[in-house]
Order: C-alpha cells, then structure tokens, then sequence
C-alpha cells in the first residue's frame, strides 16, 4: 500500500470529520497520517483468509433492560445547563441556509 | 505517616475512631498543595470534602453502620462524570462542562462511603501515553519532574505515587491505566472487558474502553473491583463478575503446579538490557516459588499496534462525532450559519491529537479503504483473540514488561505521533483480546520504577488478582 496522502486528500478527510483545517495543519496532517498509515499498513502482510472479523470481545447480544420507567436523577435542567444558546426549553443552532 | 495504609487498615482506624474522616482528608489535601508543582488534578473539592468527612465522623460516633470505604479520600480521572465541578476529559472541548448525572463506578464508591476529593489530569479524551495531550498542562512523573508520568491517567497514576489519596481511578484504553501506574511505581488493574461499568464515563473507543483502580497494593485493587464491578443496567456492555469477591486476604501460598508463560515476543534481545534484568529477575523468582515457567509466542502480537492504530481512531472518530456545539461543549458563537457553526466548534474545541484520530478514523472507516484497513484490522483481532486463547490453554497467566521504556523525558516525544504510539506496544493487546491485565512495579532503574505486566484469560480477573498478589509479596 502506498500511503502517501496528498492534500487534496486530507482536505477531502478534513470535510467528512467536518473539521476545518489551517494551511500549517493541513501540511502537518499530511505528513503525519502517512506515517501512521505507513504504520498500519504491516496489516496487508496478514493472511486473514476465512476469519470472522470480530467487533466486540463479550458474546452478549441484544441487552434489554427491563420495560420500566428508571428514574435516572436528572432531568430537562441538569441536561439545559450546558446549552450554550436556548431559549426557555429550546436550544438555539445558527440558520442553516445562507440568506441570499 | 507519608504513606497511606492498605484501605482496609485505614477503614478500621475510622470506623474504631483510632482515626477521623476528616484527619485524612486534611492529610490528602496537604499532599495536594504540596505538591502542585506536579500538575496532577484538573479540580478539587476541599470544603466539599470536608463537610462529607464531618457527616461520616458525626454517623460513627453515633453509632451508624456505614460502608466498606467510610471516609475515605479518592480521585478518578477527568473523563469520569461527576455531580462535583466539570467534567473536562482534559480537553478544551468540554472545559466548562457540568455533567447532569454521575459514573456508575463513582455512584458505587461513593455508596460505600469514599469521598471524591478531586478529578485527575489526562490527555485530552484520554488519547496519548504521556498526559502531553492533555489541553490544559503536563503531569510530571513523580520520581522525576523532568519526565512524564505515562498517559493517558497520568494524573490518576500520579496522584496516588503522591499520596494525594490512597487510591484512584482511571480508564484503560490500550494501556491507560497500566503504563502510568508503572511509570509512577503503583498498581494499575485493567479488569475484562465488560467487568465494571461504563456508564458516565466519556466514551473514548467503545469496544476497548475499560474502568479500574490505581493502588499502592494489589489487595486495595482487590477491594475496589470487588464494589464496582458487576453489571449495570445503564452499560448494556457489562458482564457477570467472575467471582462473587474480588477481596484478597493472601489465598496463594506458593506457586506450585502455577504455569506461567513469559511473551518471548516482549522479552528477548531487543528488549532495554536493564528492564529486562527486572523483569528476569521477577520471573526467577516465580520459578523459585514453584511456577512452571514455559516460554510462550504469539504469532500475531507484533500486528497488535497496528490494529489497535485502526480500531481505536475508528472508534474514535465516531464518538466524537457527537461533539458539535449545540448541546454541549465548546462552540464557536461567531458562525452564522449551522454548518459553519458544526465545522468552527470542533476544529477550535479538538486539539491535535484528537484531530489526528479523527482523521484517520475516517479515513479507515471510508468506503474504498474499509475492507483493506478496518475490516482486516477487526479480522487481525480475532487472530490474536485465537492465539491467546491457545496460549491460555499452556499457562494460566502471561506475563512480560508493561512498558517498553523507563518514564520518558517530557517533550521527547511528543512532536512524533507514532514514537508515542510505541509507547502502547506491550499494553494494547489486553484490550483487543479483552483480558485482565494489571501492572505492578518490580524495583527501580536509576530512581525510576519498572512495572511487570501479568494478562490472564478472559473473566479470570480474581485468579488474576490472587497471583498479582503472591507476586507482589515475594518481589
């Protein structure tokens, strides 16, 4: 594998993790994740032929708790306290589209 | 009296009245200001404290029955939610967060009558070896204010060297709890995965993450598993306890018919000369107390780095993800349309490591590279998970160095991503198999600590415990 990220690349990344990123950090990025990736990519060597990817390590499947109202000492005030922007019991956001 | 008791020892003393609640959260505390220099919490609750300890002083003298931790100091870590002051994970992000509820694991100390004194630093959402990460300072190593304490509970790990209090908790990721607790010469336990709840701590890579105690000795890790762990049902994720007690009281007498594998992938010639003197040292002992010592190899271990560097930022760039502004955390109130407001509050809340992570996560998680990184990485995994459990078929425990390096000088790393990412390298396969594994320090090196790494199967955290205990005897 070749692991040489070009900026466009990293811009292309940057967009689907909506981040935004300066010029330095888009150069720094490009040099540091190629290496990680150069890192990783001992992975290619690995016969995986036939083996189940595993996701999580506990075997349990489908965890139901039971259908009761838990009361989990908080409510609507504890979660609002951190709204940077409300309005009574709404959270604010900026418009989504321009004004044209 | 620098030293703290074994936490049983210091319950009885404040349950008989020998000693007060109070006394010893006042000699936390002067540990605290003493050594501020070190940069170890991110908050504190002195008064709160106080005020706590005077109620558990008040019910013993009269009488009231109270818990297995009465008036006991704690820390946990600043990526556990918490009623006291913010929760911060150590990032700007959440700099001013107020958690609306508590961790279930603090909800069981606290039960039990421990009193949360302060909340430790960590590299920002828990992501380095160093505590360098962290977006709001360095904790310094303890045995040495030029060097790191490990990461990412570094302040965990710290606090207790310390003595700050007699024991904390911290989060272990690929190594989080086990390597700061070697570099800071404590006990560092990483239970199975799924043994102690998550619920209320800051999601780092869901499939990894695990919660456990930093002590000055096996049996006080012993103790506080025994009270959070469990299931719960707010962490759809938890296990049956594979014991109905996690307390010790020294069941090994000696190690006869104990097969123990030492990972020649670990120790052998590459190995630093003088870690490996230790940790010989310690093996040979384990051979005198009657161990059988069997040489173990685990094909697929040297991929373990490489696949915990795909699924964790994996994992990591999808609980991130839900960091936007709007609810919670950092945002940028200058954005005047939703989009921009998303793309500024991450990219001025994230540091650079979280970055990173974020960018590679998406990158191996991206259509066109999925089945080349993620996907094979995922099948590594079950490679690996195959070849432990052969190997746990040979020996019952496994054991090596926790860390390939001495605590490291600050600054020595951290501008090279993957020279700190080595630091994990010993650490990373216990939570990609999902198997116990604690680190105990083993003597010293120039005044700096070595810590031995032991991993057991999966749910054998008490046989566990019970070795780590005998081995920490005859050290």
């Amino acid at each position: 594998m070749s692991n040489n990220l070009s900026s466009s690349d990293i811009l292309k990344l940057a967009k689907l993790s909506k981040l935004v990123l300066s010029d330095e950090e888009v150069i720094e990025m490009q040099k540091e994740l190629s290496q990680i990736l150069d890192f990783v990519s001992k992975l290619s060597e690995a016969d995986v032929k036939d083996i189940k990817p595993t996701d999580q390590v506990t075997n349990l499947t489908t965890v139901l708790r039971s259908d009761k109202n838990i009361d989990y000492g908080y409510g609507l005030e504890d979660l609002m306290k951190n709204v940077p922007n409300r309005d009574n019991d709404f959270i604010k956001v900026p418009r989504m589209l321009q004004e044209s | 009296m620098d030293n703290w008791l074994d936490l049983d020892v210091l319950v009885k003393k404040v349950k008989s009245g020998e000693t007060t609640s109070v006394s010893l959260v006042e000699k936390a505390f002067s540990f605290i200001k003493k050594n501020k220099e070190y940069n170890v919490l991110i908050s504190d609750f002195e008064s709160d404290a106080l005020a706590k300890a005077k109620e558990v002083d008040i019910k013993i003298s009269n009488g009231e029955k109270l818990g297995r931790l009465a008036g006991i100091p704690f820390i946990v870590k600043d990526n556990f939610l918490t009623h006291l002051g913010f929760t911060t994970a150590g990032s700007n992000m959440l700099k001013n967060f107020q958690a609306p509820y508590q961790a279930t694991a603090v909800n069981k100390l606290i039960d039990e009558g421990a009193i949360l004194i302060g909340k430790a630093n960590l590299d920002a959402f828990a992501h380095g070896a160093s505590t360098e990460n962290s977006d709001f300072m360095v904790t310094k190593n303890p045995f040495d204010i030029n060097r790191v304490a490990g990461g990412s509970s570094g302040g965990s790990a710290a606090a207790v060297a310390l003595n700050m209090a007699p024991f904390s908790l911290g989060s272990d990721t690929g190594g989080s709890i086990r390597t700061p607790a070697s570099f800071c010469g404590n006990i560092g336990f990483k239970p199975s995965y799924g043994l102690v709840s998550r619920s209320g701590v800051i999601a780092m890579a869901s499939s990894l993450d695990v919660v456990g105690p930093i002590t000055k000795t096996v049996a006080d890790a012993g103790l506080i598993l025994d009270i959070i762990g469990g299931q719960d049902q707010l962490d759809g994720t938890t296990i049956k306890r594979d014991s109905s007690s996690y307390t010790l009281n020294g069941n090994l007498k000696n190690l006869n018919g104990v097969r123990v594998g030492v990972v020649t992938d670990f120790v052998n010639e590459d190995l630093d000369q003088k870690i490996k003197e230790r940790i010989l040292d310690t093996i040979s002992k384990l051979r005198s107390s009657g161990a059988e010592i069997v040489d173990i190899t685990i094909p697929s271990i040297d991929l373990s780095l490489p696949v915990y560097y795909i699924v964790c930022p994996a994992e990591v760039s999808s609980n991130l993800s839900r960091y936007d502004g709007v609810k919670y955390g950092y945002n940028d109130s200058t954005s005047t349309n939703l989009e921009n407001y998303y793309l500024n509050s991450r990219s001025k809340g994230f540091g650079k490591e979280a970055k990173r992570r974020i960018m590679i996560g998406t990158y191996v998680l991206s259509s066109g590279y999925y089945d080349a990184y993620y996907k094979k990485a995922q099948q590594v995994r079950t490679k690996l998970i195959n070849e432990f459990n052969e190997a746990f078929e040979k020996v019952d425990f496994l054991v090596g160095p926790t860390s390939p390096t001495l605590p490291f000088k600050i600054g020595e790393k951290s501008d090279d991503p993957v020279q700190m990412y080595l630091s994990d390298v010993m650490t990373v396969a216990a939570n990609l198999v999902g198997i116990p594994a604690v680190s105990l320090p083993v003597g010293f090196i120039d005044n700096l600590p070595v810590g031995f790494q032991i991993m057991a199967p999966f749910k054998a955290d008490k046989k566990l415990l019970d070795f780590a205990e005998f081995v920490e005897g005859i050290k």
